[in-house]
C-alpha cells in the first residue's frame, strides 16, 4: 500500500522553467568547452591520417619502413623514415643520458636532503629553466655549446646531434626533476619515519624506501621526459643541421622527424603535393611514437601504483 | 648486569653509510648547479652580446638584409597580436572546461574520455599542433597563414595548461563553501559565478600566465603553419578598419613573431646576425621570465593568503 | 654536565614477581622540549628499567608521544623542534642520547620503534624485516635469512607468512602488518623498543595478539609503550607514568598507579573523572 502525501508548493518556490532552462543552457556551453579537447584529438588524428593516407597512395608502406634513404624532395625520391628516426632516437638518447640521471638526483636531493630554504629557491629556478623558449636553447647549442665542444673534440662539425642533444637534456631536467620530486614528496612521512627509526641514513631512506614507493610517479616523469625529447623541434632545427643522415653516431649532423617538418614548412611546398604529404606521414610517425610511450607509462603506473 | 653493545662496530657502520650521505649531498648540489649554471651562462651570453643592440631603433625597425639596420618591429607586433587571439580563445574556453569538469561533470564515460584526452593532449609534441593547424585551419577552414590561425593553434596548445590550472584552483576551494552557497538556495551556475570563480581567480590567473609564457616562446607550430620569416610591414591595426568587415582585417594578415625572427637570425651564418639573434633572444627570455616570475610570485602570495 | 635530579615519585616497590631490584636501562632527567615556541615537555624525570614494560598514559596532547619520540631522536627529522635542557641517559654506557655529540642514527640503531599505524615499506615481507639488517651493512644471504626468520618468530608472525615471504608487506592484514613492523624492529636486536600506541589502529583480536607479544618480548628487551588505553597499560606494563600538560605527574609500579595513586590528578584520570 502506498501512501500519497499532499504536495503544496507556493508559486514563488515552484520549479521555474526559465531558471531551469538557463541552467541547462549554461551547462551545455561549459560541456562544449570541455568537449573541445576531444575534438582536438579527433582533429589531430583526422588530419594526420587523411594526409598520410594520400601519401601512402604514392609510397608503399614497405618503402617507408625499410628504405635507407630519405630524399623526398629530390627527383630520385626515397622515403625511408628510419633515416629521420635514427636522428630522433640518437638526439633523444643523448638528451636522456643527461636529463634522467641529473633530474633524478636533483629530485632526490630536493625532496630528501635539501633544507626548506634551498628547496624554496631551487624549485622556482628550475621552473624558470623549463619556461625558457626552446629556440633560445637552440641558439645556446649552436653558438655557445658547439664551439666549446669543438675545443674538446676538434673533429666535431658545426652542426651535431650531440650538441643539440646535450642542450635538450638540460632543457628536460626540470620536467624530470619536478614530477619525480612531487612523487617522492607524496610518499607519506610515516614510511620515512619507519626507515629512520631503524637507524637508516638519509641516503638509505631515499633510495631504499622513498624511491621504490614513488616508482610510478618517477616512471611518469621519465616518460614525460622521453616524450619531450622525441617531440622537441627547434633545438634540433637550429643546432643539429637538417641533412637526413642514417646514423646513430651523435657527433654527426642529422635530421629528425621534427626538424624535417620545420625544414619543409620553411620552404614553399604546394598544398597537396607529395612533399606536403610527407610531413604528415612524419607527424603521424611521431604521434605513434609518443602514443607508445604514453601507453608504456600508463602500464608502468598501473603496475607500480602507489601501495602505501 | 647489562651487557654493553658493540658501539665501535655500530659507529663504523654508520660512518660508512654516512659517506654515501655526504657523497650524495655533493652530487645533488653539483647536479643542481649544472641546471643553474647553464641557465646563467646562457642568459649572460645573450645579455653581453645582445643588450648593446637594444636601442630604440631595434624595436622600431623592420628586419633588413643589413644586420645593423634590422629590428624586431614586425616581430613584436606580431607576437602581441597572436597572443591577443590566443588569450581570447584559450582563457574562456579553458576556464569553462575546467569549471565543467569540477562542478558539473557527472561521473560517466564521457567525462572520463574528456579527462584522458586532456592528459594526453598535454603530452602531444607542439609540432603536431602545427600540423593540425596546417591541415585544418589553414586549408580546411581557409583561414590562411594568418594571425588568426596562429593564435588559435597556440590556444589549442595551451588549453590543457589552463584547464589543469583551473581545476586545481577550484579543487582547493573547500566543499563547505559550495554547501553554504547551495544552502542559501543558489543554483549551480550562481554558485560558480558568485563563489567558485572569484575564489579561484588567482590560481586560474597563475595558470593562464604560465600558459601564455609558453605560447610566446613556441616556434615550431607557427613555422609549420607557414608564418613568414621576413616581413617588412605591419598588419592593419586591430579594429581600425571600416566596420564591420574591415575591423577584422588584422586577423587575416600575414605576420611573423619574436621566436621566428630569432630563428631566422640564428640560422644566418654572419656574426652580425648572431648579435641580432642574441638581442631578440634576450627580449624573448626576459618576457617569458617576467611572466613566469609573476606566476611564481602570485602562487607564493596565494599560498600565504589562503585562509580556509 | 647533567645535574643530579631526584625523581618526582621515588620508586619504592619493585614490580610483582621480582626478587631482585630492577636494573636501570635509561633515565630521563629534567627534560625540556619545544615544538617551535610550544613548551611540550617540562622538566620530565623518569626511569626505564631493563627488560620491563614501562607505559606512558595521559590525555591526548599531554606529551607522552613527544617523550617517546625523544628516545630515538625522531624529533631531529623536523625543523623547529628543540631539546632545551636535561637529557635521556642510556645505560650501561651512561650516554646522554640527546647530546649534540651523539649521532641520532646511532641512537636509532640501539633503540627501535613501532608506530601508531602499521607502516610496512612497499617491499616484500622478507625485505621489510631484512631492512633494519641491511642498513647495518649485513649482506650475507643465509645470515639474513636466519635473522629474518627468528625476528618473524619473535613477532609471532612466522607461521602465518613463512610461505609468502615474497609477497608485499601491504598485502597482510592490519594486525599482521603491525607484527611485521615489530619483527622489523626486533631483527636488529635493539636494546629498547618504543611502541607509539601500537594497537590504536587495530581491532580487538589483533590488539590482544600484540599485547601478548609485548609481554613475551620483555624477556629479551626493554619496552617503553605509549597507550591511550588504560586497561592496556594495566594489563601489560610493569611500570606506568601518568603525564599531563607536558609534565610527568606520577610514576610508579603499575599496580600502585592504578590501585593506589598518590596524586589526586592521577586518580581522577584513572577513575575516568577526567580525560
Amino acid at each position: 500500500m502506498t501512501i500519497s502525501l499532499p504536495v503544496t508548493v507556493s508559486p514563488r518556490l515552484s520549479k521555474k522553467a526559465s531558471r531551469h532552462l538557463k541552467e541547462r543552457f549554461i551547462e551545455f556551453l561549459l560541456f562544449g568547452a570541455a568537449a573541445i579537447s576531444v575534438f582536438t584529438t579527433v582533429a589531430i588524428v583526422y588530419v594526420l591520417v587523411k594526409e598520410s593516407w594520400n601519401f601512402f597512395q604514392h609510397v608503399p608502406l614497405s618503402d617507408f619502413l625499410f628504405d635507407t634513404q630519405w630524399t623526398p624532395l629530390f627527383d630520385d625520391a626515397h622515403y625511408g623514415i628510419m633515416v629521420l628516426l635514427s636522428g630522433t632516437l640518437t638526439s633523444s638518447a643523448v638528451a636522456l643520458v643527461i636529463a634522467i640521471p641529473l633530474g633524478t638526483i636533483i629530485a632526490i636531493y630536493l625532496s630528501e636532503f635539501a633544507s626548506f630554504r634551498v628547496r624554496e629557491i631551487a624549485k622556482p629556478f628550475l621552473e624558470l629553466l623549463g619556461g625558457v623558449p626552446t629556440i633560445v636553447y637552440g641558439y645556446f647549442a649552436l653558438t655557445l655549446l658547439t664551439p666549446v665542444l669543438q675545443i674538446l673534440f676538434p673533429d666535431l662539425p658545426g652542426f651535431s646531434l650531440l650538441s643539440a642533444g646535450l642542450v635538450m637534456g638540460i632543457m628536460i631536467i626540470p620536467y624530470v626533476s619536478s614530477l619525480s620530486e612531487d612523487a617522492m614528496r607524496a610518499v607519506p612521512m610515516s614510511l620515512r619515519e619507519g626507515s629512520y627509526a631503524m637507524g637508516a641514513t638519509r641516503f638509505q631512506t631515499a633510495v631504499k624506501v622513498v624511491m621504490p614507493a614513488a616508482t610510478s610517479g618517477i616512471a611518469s616523469a621519465y616518460i614525460l621526459g622521453i616524450s619531450r625529447a622525441v617531440g622537441e623541434t627547434m633545438i634540433l632545427a637550429v643546432a643539429a643541421g637538417m641533412q637526413p643522415n642514417l646514423t646513430f653516431n651523435p657527433t654527426e649532423p642529422g635530421a629528425t622527424i621534427t626538424s624535417y617538418i620545420v625544414q619543409v614548412a620553411l620552404g614553399d611546398l604546394p598544398h597537396g603535393s607529395i612533399g606536403y604529404q610527407t610531413i604528415f606521414a612524419a607527424g603521424l610517425t611521431l604521434m605513434l611514437m609518443t602514443l607508445v610511450f604514453n601507453l608504456i607509462g600508463a602500464w608502468l603506473r598501473k603496475k607500480y601504483r602507489e601501495v602505501y | 648486569m647489562l651487557k654493553a653493545p658493540d658501539l665501535q662496530a655500530i659507529r663504523q657502520i654508520i660512518a660508512r653509510a654516512k659517506r654515501w650521505d655526504m657523497l650524495f649531498s655533493v652530487l645533488g648540489i653539483l647536479s643542481l648547479m649544472v641546471g643553474v649554471l647553464s641557465f646563467c651562462v646562457l642568459f649572460a651570453d645573450m645579455a653581453i652580446k645582445g643588450v648593446p643592440r637594444l636601442e630604440w631603433e631595434f624595436f622600431t625597425s623592420f628586419p633588413s638584409r643589413r644586420a645593423a639596420n634590422a629590428g624586431i618591429l614586425s616581430a613584436w607586433v606580431g607576437t602581441v597580436l597572436v597572443m591577443m587571439v590566443t588569450a581570447l580563445a584559450a582563457v574562456p574556453v579553458g576556464i569553462a572546461a575546467g569549471v565543467y569538469l569540477e562542478e558539473y561533470a557527472p561521473k560517466n564515460w564521457v567525462t572520463g574520455l574528456i579527462e584522458i584526452n586532456i592528459t594526453n593532449l598535454a603530452g602531444v609534441p607542439s609540432i603536431v599542433y602545427g600540423l593540425l593547424a596546417l591541415g585544418l585551419f589553414v586549408y580546411q577552414f581557409g583561414l590562411g597563414q594568418s594571425i588568426l590561425s596562429a593564435g588559435l593553434t597556440l590556444a589549442l596548445l595551451i588549453l590543457p595548461v589552463v584547464i589543469v590550472a583551473t581545476r586545481e584552483a577550484i579543487r582547493a576551494i573547500p566543499q563547505m563553501i559550495r554547501e553554504g552557497s547551495y544552502a542559501c538556495g543558489a543554483t549551480t551556475w550562481q554558485t560558480v559565478r558568485d563563489h567558485i570563480l572569484p575564489y579561484s581567480s588567482a590560481g586560474i590567473l597563475t595558470g593562464v600566465i604560465i600558459g601564455m609564457a609558453r605560447a610566446i616562446g613556441e616556434t615550431a607550430p607557427i613555422i609549420t603553419i607557414g608564418a613568414l620569416t621576413f616581413i617588412a610591414f605591419l598588419p592593419p591595426a586591430p579594429f581600425a578598419g571600416d566596420p564591420p568587415a574591415g575591423m577584422f582585417d588584422w586577423l587575416f594578415a600575414p605576420f611573423t613573431v619574436m621566436p621566428i625572427q630569432m630563428f631566422n637570425w640564428t640560422s644566418r651564418p654572419e656574426a652580425a646576425f648572431t648579435v641580432n639573434a642574441a638581442a631578440a633572444g634576450f627580449v624573448l627570455v626576459f618576457m617569458t621570465l617576467a611572466m613566469n616570475g609573476l606566476a611564481i610570485y602570485l602562487r607564493y602570495r596565494l599560498r600565504k593568503n589562503i585562509k580556509w | 654536565m647533567l645535574k643530579p635530579v631526584t625523581l618526582v615519585t621515588p620508586v619504592t616497590a619493585s614490580a610483582p614477581g621480582d626478587d631482585v631490584a630492577p636494573v636501570l636501562k635509561a633515565e630521563v632527567k629534567a627534560l625540556d622540549f619545544y615544538y617551535g615556541s610550544f613548551h611540550a615537555l617540562k622538566g620530565v624525570n623518569m626511569p626505564v628499567y631493563d627488560r620491563k614494560v614501562t607505559s606512558l598514559i595521559g590525555p591526548s596532547g599531554c606529551g607522552k608521544s613527544t617523550l617517546l619520540r625523544c628516545f630515538n631522536r625522531m624529533h631531529d627529522l623536523y625543523p623547529g623542534n628543540r631539546y632545551a635542557g636535561g637529557g635521556i641517559v642510556l645505560q650501561p654506557d651512561n650516554t646522554n642520547l640527546l647530546s649534540d655529540d651523539v649521532d641520532p642514527i646511532e641512537v636509532r640503531m640501539r633503540i627501535s620503534m613501532v608506530f601508531q599505524k602499521p607502516n610496512p615499506f612497499p617491499k616484500t615481507i622478507f625485505e621489510n624485516v631484512a631492512y633494519s639488517l641491511r642498513v647495518r651493512g649485513m649482506r650475507n644471504k643465509s645470515e639474513l635469512e636466519d635473522r629474518v626468520q627468528s625476528a618473524l618468530k619473535g613477532a609471532a608472525l612466522w607461521n602465518e607468512v613463512k610461505d609468502r615471504l615474497g609477497e608485499l608487506g601491504a598485502n597482510l592484514s592490519g594486525g599482521q602488518q603491525q607484527r611485521l613492523c615489530i619483527a622489523r624492529a626486533l631483527a636488529s636486536d635493539p636494546e629498547l623498543i618504543l611502541f607509539d600506541e601500537p594497537t590504536s589502529a587495530l581491532d580487538p583480536i589483533a590488539t590482544a595478539s600484540i599485547e601478548e607479544l609485548v609481554m613475551e618480548l620483555k624477556e629479551r628487551v626493554s619496552i617503553l609503550i605509549v597507550t591511550h588505553n588504560m586497561q592496556q597499560a594495566a594489563r601489560i606494563s610493569d611500570y606506568a607514568g601518568y603525564m599531563y600538560m607536558g609534565e610527568l605527574i606520577e610514576f610508579g609500579v603499575t599496580d600502585q598507579i592504578f590501585i593506589k595513586p598518590q596524586k589526586k590528578a592521577t586518580e581522577d584520570y584513572i577513575t575516568g573523572r577526567f580525560g
